[in-house]
């Protein structure tokens, strides 16, 4: 029984984790059409400056939740940077679009290398979440639950952005027809660079949220990068619905079947992600074809 | 005209001529691996630079060959079985790779492919008995092609450059072909070539068979030249590498992929010598060539030729237009 | 347009600058006359860079230390970087051989990188001394120019299994790892000598490569006494933090890889009171290790653990057998022949010599991982030994003749039996 809750509640939490961590994507995705390969290292660049800014290593410790949004700012300046300077020149360019995101996916990695070095990282959980939560015979840690709740905060925040505010609806026009949006006076290069700055500030912030539960490494960036994609293609681009419905389908998909499926565990992910793309290769709240 | 069939010309000697003028083993065998990696570009080109279709796991087709070749060696049959085998299953896998994937274009078709790539990455590491794991299975020998024996460098080389040649004209004369422009038709104007009466998903899965071929015959140059496949031929970053290759010289070209090859494998293997942080330097590269040549190294470089030749034209129209 | 251009220039300017900025020259070779060439394949880009940019460390601090000489003769060291994949282990490979004329290698990290090789080197004639634990290239599959000074992978798992049912007084086991060779072997080794000693492997779970959240895994830890894992890379960090965080408290047992000493500075308090059984312990208070251990620190400004003493290690037996073969190694059979009689008192990690196989046959040291706020080196963690197993080989306490009879561990052996 046990068992059974503890899988059921690490997959909202799984789910959650890579809410974050995708929404940026299928954001950027959704409205510039950019698959963003630098995406995972964002995630990781973001998690090794988070780990610096909680860990002490520039003198001051910062507070973890600062930290956490230090991180986000300087990687979305980075993101507005990389979008203002490279990518606005590539529009309808697939190939050079992925030619320039997979190329900074390597100086970034590298770059993480050089400066923190091969050795993980620990990032201590912050310390007012420190400790479980007992419901019957399921322990589960208080870190994870409040991975859910940020979870839930942030989606709300896109949410009432998309929903609410002009900027969201120029975005929701930019992702239903850019034509008719540049049309009716959107300034959609401004869009674009904003947008993927929020994205990229979105992985960074995903990954320090991760850095207590998955630490930090060299590599992290190739593992989270498919999921972000799979997340992506299972839940549909250019929706925010179909993200969370994604991730959470991912979270349970990662749990379950790794622990009921073991000689499926190399598979479990990739092969839902096939099925729906046979099948429905908009995802499932999709708002277009990729 | 002729100037560039001098050019080829002089290209032809100079590659026949490479274990004479490169001194060392050593450099011959990269470029050993430069022309099996050009074809392995040359191979995936089909479908990105001339049907539009960018596959992201490639490097799975690439290794069902290797292990193809290397559980046939293995099981004790001779080469001339292996590579026969290797090569069909190759064509195969790649028959069933295209049924899937081409029921999707554009994104669709990258993540289908990428999907399969990793699921045949997985099953490299899981289906231990045929694929030992990642123990890998070690190869034995090489093929001797009328007694010759391809075991020194400068010999498989030369094999490496026979296949290499044959590959190139192929292709050649498949763009140049009804097919190849098919093909290109399919690639910028899908729907009105549907509307003229072409069969657009059978065009697309005889070049998916082609790039199958190709990318099978350089798996089994491949797995000969390093004598040993592993999962880690297969996983993500190596299906990045080649279209890294493929779109850095240029897609659609003929000669782009081959100087893609060249870059990647030269930086891999030689630079990395020389210095610590060549990962950053590539990655440095590609950032440079999407910045200044966004459209590839071959015709970038052949874009900026014109423009100074034109500029050195003109400047020298004026300066005998002043009296 | 013109604004375009220049920030066209400006861009192309800073990439050139960022390919300027990552010319940086890899280890220093130094040129002398009838020199001894030492060749290093390592792994210094990508996730296998932190085992891989210590095994340097270790070579450059032995060079040091020894003035670049090896028994009277000038060393010229090369370093290559294989970037973790076979592919390019084998092609450093052969620019060390084919072209920097090597005579000995040192390395490299993993095992797959060593099979890749493995007939290549044979077929060179080229010593090689690896890390890499890949039993059967000194059990069913010897290779006559391999040489390991470290640990196969069941080496140290085998009297951790026996110290875990014998002094532990452990029954039930969990074993987890990574699914691939180095897992199987190393759990392998476990199980194997667990059970020999009255212990039983309940369950053996296999985590995919590079999973970053173990909580499927957690979620099947009950019904035991005892949690034997064998991750490496980041694994051992990732998976104690959460293997403390479900608030699990099984005592955990774990090899060379998951105690490295080189970890103790990422860990927290989850890793107190984790068992583990190494061929090299940081605590050894000989003189050949604390000697070894303050040159790392004070040239590297880092504690080394297995990977850089692996290869420190690797380097004294390299002049051992140079040494013996009377400073020549024209004679690749007796270079070899050499290097296997090596005998070594005081390396880093203890008395060593070598089977007949050219596996390492030495201490094993079983640690436990304990909070001590004035840990030497700035630490707050120490593994502290326990118990010393001493000549231990890779075939533990059977007879080499009934190991050998048996499959190499994998997936599948030894079997789980019901408990």
């Amino acid at each position: 029984m046990t068992f059974w809750l503890l899988l059921t509640a690490n997959s909202v939490t799984f789910g959650g984790l890579l809410f974050l961590l995708a929404a940026g994507f299928s954001l950027i995705f959704g409205l510039m059409r950019i698959p963003n390969l630098t995406h995972g290292s964002l995630f990781m660049i973001g998690a090794y400056f988070g780990a610096t800014f909680a860990g002490g290593m520039l003198g001051t410790m910062f507070n973890f939740w600062v930290a956490a949004l230090m991180s986000a700012v300087l990687v979305a300046l980075f993101g507005a940077a990389i979008e203002r300077l490279l990518l606005r020149q590539l529009p309808g360019q697939p190939l050079a679009q992925v030619l320039v995101t997979l190329g900074i996916s390597f100086m970034v990695a590298d770059f993480c290398l050089m400066v923190w070095g091969g050795d993980p990282i620990a990032v201590a959980t912050p310390p007012e979440l420190v400790g479980f939560v007992r419901a019957g015979p399921l322990v589960f840690p208080l870190y994870r639950i409040a991975v859910i709740g940020i979870a839930a905060v942030v989606a709300i925040a896109l949410w009432l952005l998309l929903d609410r505010t002009r900027l969201g609806a120029m975005i929701r026009a930019g992702v239903d027809d850019p034509e008719m949006a540049r049309v009716v006076g959107i300034r959609v290069s401004q869009l674009f660079t904003i947008v993927f700055a929020l994205g990229a500030g979105l992985a960074a912030f995903a990954g320090v949220i991760g850095g207590p539960i998955l630490s930090v490494y060299p590599g992290l960036d190739q593992y989270m990068l498919p999921l972000a994609l799979v997340v992506v293609i299972l839940g549909g681009s250019g929706s925010l619905v179909g993200s969370i419905v994604g991730s959470l389908v991912i979270g349970f998909i990662y749990n379950f079947g790794q622990a009921l499926l073991p000689e499926l565990a190399y598979f479990v992910l990739f092969l839902p992600m096939l099925l729906v793309l046979l099948l429905r290769p908009q995802g499932l709240f999709g708002r277009f074809v990729p | 005209m002729s100037a560039r069939i001098i050019a080829y010309a002089i290209t032809l000697v100079a590659l026949i001529a490479v274990p004479y003028w490169i001194s060392g083993d050593y450099y011959i065998n990269v470029a050993s691996q430069i022309l099996f990696y050009a074809i392995f570009a040359l191979g995936l080109n089909i479908l990105v630079g001339y049907a539009g279709l960018v596959s992201l796991g490639h490097a799975g087709l690439l290794g069902i060959t290797a292990y193809a070749a290397g559980y046939t060696l293995q099981a004790g049959f001779g080469h001339t079985t292996a590579i026969l085998v290797a090569l069909v299953l190759g064509v195969a896998a790649m028959a069933i790779y295209a049924v899937l994937s081409l029921r999707a274009t554009g994104i669709g078709f990258i993540m289908i492919t990428l999907a399969l790539g990793e699921i045949i990455w997985g099953l490299a590491y899981r289906w231990i008995s045929i694929t030992g794991g990642d123990n890998g299975i070690n190869l034995h020998g090489r093929p001797e092609p009328f007694g010759i024996s391809l075991d020194s460098p400068s010999a498989f080389y030369y094999a490496t450059l026979v296949v290499f040649l044959v590959a190139l004209a192929a292709v050649a004369v498949f763009v140049r072909s009804p097919l190849g422009a098919a093909l290109m038709g399919t690639r910028d104007q899908p729907r009105r070539m549907n509307a003229l009466g072409y069969h657009v998903w059978a065009i697309r899965f005889w070049a998916c068979l082609l790039s199958g071929l190709l990318t099978a015959i350089s798996a089994v140059l491949f797995v000969y030249y390093t004598q040993f496949i592993s999962p880690q031929a297969l996983d993500l970053t190596a299906s990045a590498e080649v279209l890294l290759m493929v779109i850095s010289g240029g897609a659609g070209t003929l000669l782009g992929p081959i100087v893609g090859a060249c870059l990647v494998v030269v930086v891999k293997s030689v630079v990395s010598g020389y210095i610590e942080r060549w990962n950053m330097l590539l990655g440095a590269i590609f950032v440079a060539i999407v910045i200044l040549m966004p459209e590839g190294l071959v015709p970038g470089t052949m874009r900026l030729w014109r423009l100074a030749w034109r500029k050195a034209e003109r400047r020298s129209g004026k300066a005998e237009a002043k009296p | 347009m013109s604004r375009k251009m220049t920030r066209r220039k400006f861009m192309a300017a800073t990439a050139a600058g960022a390919a300027a900025a990552s010319f940086k020259f890899p280890a220093p070779a130094i040129a002398q006359a009838a020199p001894f060439k030492l060749g290093l394949l390592t792994v210094k880009t990508g996730p296998l860079a932190q085992g891989g940019i210590q095994m340097e460390q270790g070579v450059l601090t032995w060079l040091k230390e020894h003035n670049n000489t090896m028994a009277g003769r000038k060393v010229e060291f090369f370093s290559a970087d294989t970037g973790g994949k076979p592919a390019g282990t084998k092609t450093k490979a052969q620019e060390l051989i084919e072209r920097d004329k090597v005579d000995v290698i040192v390395g490299p990290l993993a095992a797959f990188e060593l099979l890749a090789i493995s007939d290549y080197i044979r077929e060179h004639q080229t010593p090689t001394l690896s890390l890499a634990g890949a039993d059967d290239l000194t059990q069913r599959k010897p290779n006559p120019f391999f040489l390991r000074p470290s640990a196969t992978s069941s080496q140290a798992m085998q009297p951790m299994g026996h110290y875990a049912a014998t002094e532990m007084g452990k029954k039930k086991a969990i074993t987890i790892d990574f699914d691939f060779a180095f897992g199987y072997e190393q759990e392998g080794g476990f199980q194997a000598a667990f059970e020999k000693d009255g212990g039983c492997v309940v369950k053996k779970l296999w985590a995919p490569l590079g999973t970053p959240d173990h909580t499927p895994y957690l979620a099947q830890m009950t019904g035991c006494d005892v949690i034997c894992q064998g991750f490496a890379g980041s694994g051992p960090l990732a998976f104690m933090k959460q293997y403390a965080n479900y608030g699990l408290k099984f005592p955990v047992v774990t090899g060379e890889t998951g105690g490295d000493d080189a970890l103790l500075h990422a860990f927290g308090d989850e890793a107190v009171g984790m068992m583990s059984c190494c061929p090299y312990t940081l605590d050894l208070q000989t003189d050949g290790n604390q000697r070894f251990v303050k040159a790392v620190v004070k040239d590297f400004n880092v504690v080394p653990g297995f990977y850089a003493a692996g290869l420190y290690v690797n380097c004294d037996v390299v002049e051992g057998g140079l040494k013996g073969a009377g400073g020549t190694t024209d004679n690749k059979e007796k270079f070899m022949a050499a290097l296997k009689a090596v005998k070594l008192k005081d390396s880093p990690r203890g008395p060593i010599s070598f089977d007949h196989l050219g596996n390492v046959v030495g201490n094993f040291y079983v640690r436990r991982c304990e909070k001590m706020s004035n840990a030497p080196y700035g630490l707050k963690l120490w593994n502290k030994t326990v118990k010393t197993y001493e000549n231990v080989s890779q075939f533990w306490t059977w007879p080499e003749k009934d190991f050998l009879a048996h499959p190499v561990y994998s997936r599948d052996y030894p079997p789980v039996k019901a408990c």
